[in-house]
């Protein structure tokens, strides 16, 4: 059919329903146009090179040959809180109900690298997450839990190396060798700066020390996913599906220019390099942001870095469905909040994800909750058909149109950040900060004029009972924590921890020195967390945030 | 008010300092009382004005450099004033956030004010918030301004030394505030130096400085540094010494301190008689009066002006 | 001219999720408020010097680690001890209700959960302020 014909056809319709359609008048987020045709997207000659096939360049369709139809994406659900005991029994319990990867919360002194006895840490004590002080928590974490078969997913960034540093030493108390353990560290330093906020060391000894995990995973631990470069939690943190993606992916070629300065080449890193995508309410908007960050980061490792293997260039995404999207009110809807998340991220073609529970705007997970979560997974993977075949959702007239607009978008904001000097002064500078934040208030202040609706918060809302039987950590959690940590220093050798320290130090003040070595050597003597990070703060200082609204 | 303001604050209360500056920020009535109790204890402290474009890293250096004076054991004030929104009122004092680590300093205390559109307003209460400072026994007043307009012209006459902070890659910016650079600044600094175009920058203010013939007994001295690092700010605190010694032998600080004290005479003066006569008028109700003859064109604004003074300055 | 209220804007502990915080902010300026924006990571101490230092009218602070129960008292005692009896001290986050009582026994005036309209802070604080 040509071009012309499908144009005239249109401007009649057009023609026919302005005057009998009105908007919706309290809808002002609609898109422009109500009705997509083949004239908005790209035509069968461009296919190939735009579109393509899955496991093929540019990847737009999927980074697996066979997607779903092979086997399904990793179900697999963050979790953690309160003592590394309590967390082995849910992370035990998880498996046991069909879980296939396990994805560890950490406390937030652990993600500051602060211990448990730290003043600064009162309060907070196994809250968001399981508190980690040495690797005797570490070993009670992944008690009977063979690290030689689970994939483990670890949010961590500042701290990142020595995290996986007592990951490694507890499988090799197992008996488990390095090179045998799967698993990712979150690792992206970049995001915390901008819209996360648990960064401790200033942009240049975090780089390092990243680029330093990238190299010595590349030798030793050649299983496991380096770094999960985050655009969740800019996106939590209010920006839009574009500026997710966008901003991720400028993240993602500063520590790629970072890796290369450091000596490294492309090609053999690359293929570790893992994403962390939002899963956010508006399911076709959502979709199109997958296929076009596939597409895009293709292209910035083909054409800006000349990426040799395909894998380089294939971006692979752990998802998350969308904790700001969780209501307090009527918390029973955010059961079909995220089963449309979830449905958006497989049609999406994400490697793995997580979905939150319903009661997470409230208070922790309660394990009836997490289980519900889980189970919207399976019904998503086995009932609904949206997994059967790749990449459902190409040859939309608007999910395509929506696709290469979200690619557009990307493409402005990635040059701009060049124009500026690449992410890390783009951070400095506060401009990532800076968008991310106009972009919540527009959301906010649409809620709050009805232009958004939130169905139960500023429609439909109805009085309701306190929900009754959330999950409370107390305080005495964090005192036993403290216990535990002094009855553990008082055993341990404490020369071999001193001189660990110290040989940490002298490497640290070493750029050319690989630090993981010298934290794995300082962990095994059981030094904590807060000691070997205590010597990074001395010799790196800490960032100090910047913020402009 | 149940506690004494003045009395507290000679005592060293810190929550007698901070409402006698919410007094002078909000003319309390109690304000120049207050203000006049606190006048005998003033003259101790140095003040340092630090101006420059937006983003130039103000705080950060502020920050750095109040640290400085710390270690020399020297207690600090800062003032840190941010633009007020013209349209809401309202304003982001956004300051502090760069100074945390001073805050549990009991030896500094750091206010952020707004400008309050009330610009010429501004500069008097700027003035007297570093007299509050000063009576309270800080060595060290920092008042802190962004931009280079004639707003902060204003508020750094309440200066003795006025440090201008810029930073490379501003572009065409640099080319607009040169002139009104070169007449307020006693010392600059070039921060983020380690940015591209740093000496460039510097060159460049080097010439201009060179061209200007006015300024032949201090030629301001032009330091590098990089503040979230730390370099350059002992030469920084050298430069601003060196400036503060040099006025004092030669008679400039007196004379910018007897300006000062000129112009404050004045602007107290010429506040309380324009609130005087405003009371005076809207309580009279002439003031209506006037507005309904000047609209039916009875009379004119420079003629009931000329009448009103002639009546109440008697 | 009317006096502008002065809001201190505050995050005490160690979470770093502070969209919620800045959006209040950013609503609280566009109210006519003077906002003073601290920043992550504060401790109570650091709240209550800077509410004393700058004479704020209000206390905002905004928590969305589960470390309120601890850490909200604690800025009320702070800030009660050096004589600030006026200040309206409100806080905001993941909050359960069941929470709630027990904070305001303590002294938090107010407790925004999330879902809140600015408006309301900005409405609450205007009839609240002392």
């Amino acid at each position: 059919m040509s071009n012309e014909k499908i144009q005239a056809g249109l401007e009649k319709y057009n023609a026919s329903v302005e005057k009998t359609v009105a908007r919706f008048p309290e809808r002002g987020n609609l898109p422009e146009q109500r009705l997509y045709t083949p004239l908005d997207v790209k035509g069968v000659d461009e296919y190939v090179e735009q579109i393509g096939y899955p496991g093929m360049y540019p990847f737009t369709r999927g980074v697996q040959p066979t997607m779903y139809r092979g086997r399904f994406w990793t179900m697999r659900m963050y979790a953690g809180f309160s003592t590394a005991k309590e967390s082995n029994a849910r992370y035990r319990q998880l498996i046991a109900s069909g879980a296939t990867g396990l994805s560890c919360a950490f406390d937030l002194p652990t993600q500051i690298g602060y211990d448990s006895d730290d003043p600064i840490s009162e309060g907070e004590v196994g809250k968001v997450g399981v508190a980690i002080d040495s690797l005797a928590d570490m070993e009670t974490l992944f008690d009977q839990i063979d690290l030689g078969k689970v994939s483990t997913s670890m949010t961590i960034n500042a701290p990142a190396s020595v995290l996986l540093a007592m990951y490694i030493a507890v499988a090799e108390k197992q008996g488990v060798p390095a090179s045998e353990l799967k698993g990712t560290i979150q690792n992206d330093i970049l995001k915390e700066y901008a819209a996360r906020g648990t960064y401790i060391f200033p942009p240049r000894p975090s780089m390092r020390l990243i680029t330093n995990i990238f190299e010595y995973c590349s030798q030793n631990v050649p299983k496991w996913n380096t770094i999960s470069i985050s655009g969740y939690h800019i996106r939590e943190a209010g920006s839009t599906a574009s500026q997710e993606i966008a901003f991720t992916i400028a993240d993602g070629i500063a520590y790629c220019e970072a890796a290369i300065k450091a000596g490294l080449k492309i090609d053999d890193f690359a293929g570790r390099l893992s994403f962390f995508w939002n899963a956010h309410n508006n399911v076709l908007e959502e979709v199109a942001k997958f296929r076009a960050s596939r597409r895009v980061w293709a292209k910035v490792m083909k054409e800006r870095f000349h990426a040799e293997k395909p894998k380089s260039m294939m971006l692979r995404v752990h998802t998350q469905t969308a904790g700001s999207m969780l209501t307090a009110q009527q918390y029973n809807n955010n059961i079909v909040r995220v089963a449309l998340q979830t449905a958006a991220a497989v049609m999406g073609g994400t490697q793995s994800l997580h979905t939150n529970s319903r009661d997470e705007a409230l208070a922790l997970p309660t394990t009836e909750s997490v289980t519900i979560a889980l189970r919207t997974q399976q019904i998503v993977a086995y009932e609904s058909g949206l997994a059967d075949v790749i990449d459902p959702l190409a040859g939309s007239y608007y999910v395509e149109a929506m696709t290469d607009r979200i690619e557009k978008e990307a493409w402005e904001y990635i040059n701009k950040i060049d124009e500026i000097g690449g992410a890390v002064a783009a951070i400095e500078k506060g401009y990532i900060q800076k968008e991310i934040h106009d972009s919540a208030y527009a959301w906010q202040k649409d809620v709050e004029s009805g232009a958004r609706v939130i169905v139960g918060v500023n429609k439909f809302q109805m009085e309701e009972e306190p929900p009754k039987g959330l999950l409370k950590i107390d305080a005495s959690v964090g005192v036993a924590q403290c216990e535990r940590l002094h009855a553990m220093k008082a055993q341990r050798d404490n020369a071999a921890v001193e001189k660990a320290l110290a040989d940490l130090k002298a490497a640290c003040e070493d750029e050319n020195e690989n630090l993981m070595p010298h934290i794995l050597n300082a962990v095994r003597t059981y030094a904590t967390l807060g000691e070997i990070c205590g010597v990074m703060r001395q010799v790196f200082g800490e960032y100090e945030a910047h913020v402009s609204l | 008010m149940a506690m004494d303001i003045v009395e507290e604050l000679l005592k060293g209360n810190v929550l007698a300092l901070s409402r006698a500056i919410t007094a002078i920020e909000n003319e309390y009535d109690n304000a120049s009382e207050i203000m006049a109790k606190l006048y005998p204890h003033t003259g101790h402290a140095f003040v340092l004005g630090i101006t420059g474009p937006p983003g130039a890293g103000k705080s950060t250096l502020t920050d750095k450099l109040a640290k400085a004076y710390r270690a020399q054991g020297k207690t600090v004030g800062i003032i840190a004033i941010d633009p007020t929104s013209p349209f809401t009122g309202g304003a982001i004092l956004g300051d502090r956030i760069r100074m945390n680590s001073l805050t549990l300093d009991d030896g500094v205390f750091i206010r952020s004010m707004g400008t309050r559109g009330s610009l010429g307003g501004l500069s008097h209460k700027t003035a007297d918030a570093v007299k509050a400072m000063d009576a309270f026994g800080k060595d060290v007043i920092f008042v802190e301004t962004v931009g280079v307009g004639q707003s902060e012209v204003d508020i750094v006459k309440a200066a003795d030394t006025t440090m201008v902070v810029l930073i490379p890659g501003m572009g065409d910016d640099i080319q607009a505030i040169k002139a009104g650079i070169l007449e307020i600044g006693d010392v600059f600094t070039i921060n983020k130096a380690d940015h591209e175009g740093a000496d460039k920058l510097v060159r460049e203010m080097n010439m201009m400085l060179d061209l200007n013939g006015m300024m032949m007994d201090w030629r301001p001295p032009i330091q590098k540094v990089i503040a979230n690092q730390g370099e350059g700010i002992k030469e920084t605190i050298e430069n601003v010494t060196n400036h503060f010694k040099h006025i004092e032998a030669n008679g400039v600080l007196a004379e910018r301190r007897t300006k000062r004290t000129r112009n404050e005479i004045l602007d107290v003066l010429n506040t309380s008689i324009g609130k005087h006569i405003t009371k005076n008028l809207v309580a009279t109700g002439d003031l209506d009066k006037y507005v309904e003859q000047i609209k039916n064109h009875e009379t004119d604004p420079y003629t009931v002006v000329a009448s009103v003074m002639k009546k109440m300055l008697k | 001219m009317d006096k502008p209220i002065r809001v201190l804007v505050a995050k005490p502990g160690l979470d770093g999720h502070d969209r919620g915080a800045k959006v209040v902010a950013h609503a609280l300026r566009d109210a006519g408020f003077e906002v003073i924006y601290t920043g992550l990571r504060q401790t109570p101490e650091q709240i209550a010097k800077a509410a004393l230092q700058e004479d704020v009218n209000v206390i905002a602070m905004s928590i969305l680690s589960g470390a309120h129960p601890h850490l909200f008292p604690k800025v009320v005692n702070l800030v009660r001890a050096q004589g600030q009896e006026d200040v309206l001290i409100i806080g905001g986050g993941v909050i359960p209700d069941s929470d709630i009582p027990a904070l305001k026994e303590a002294g938090i005036a107010e407790v925004f959960t999330p879902g809140t309209d600015t408006s309301d802070i900005v409405k609450f604080i205007n009839e609240n302020v002392k």
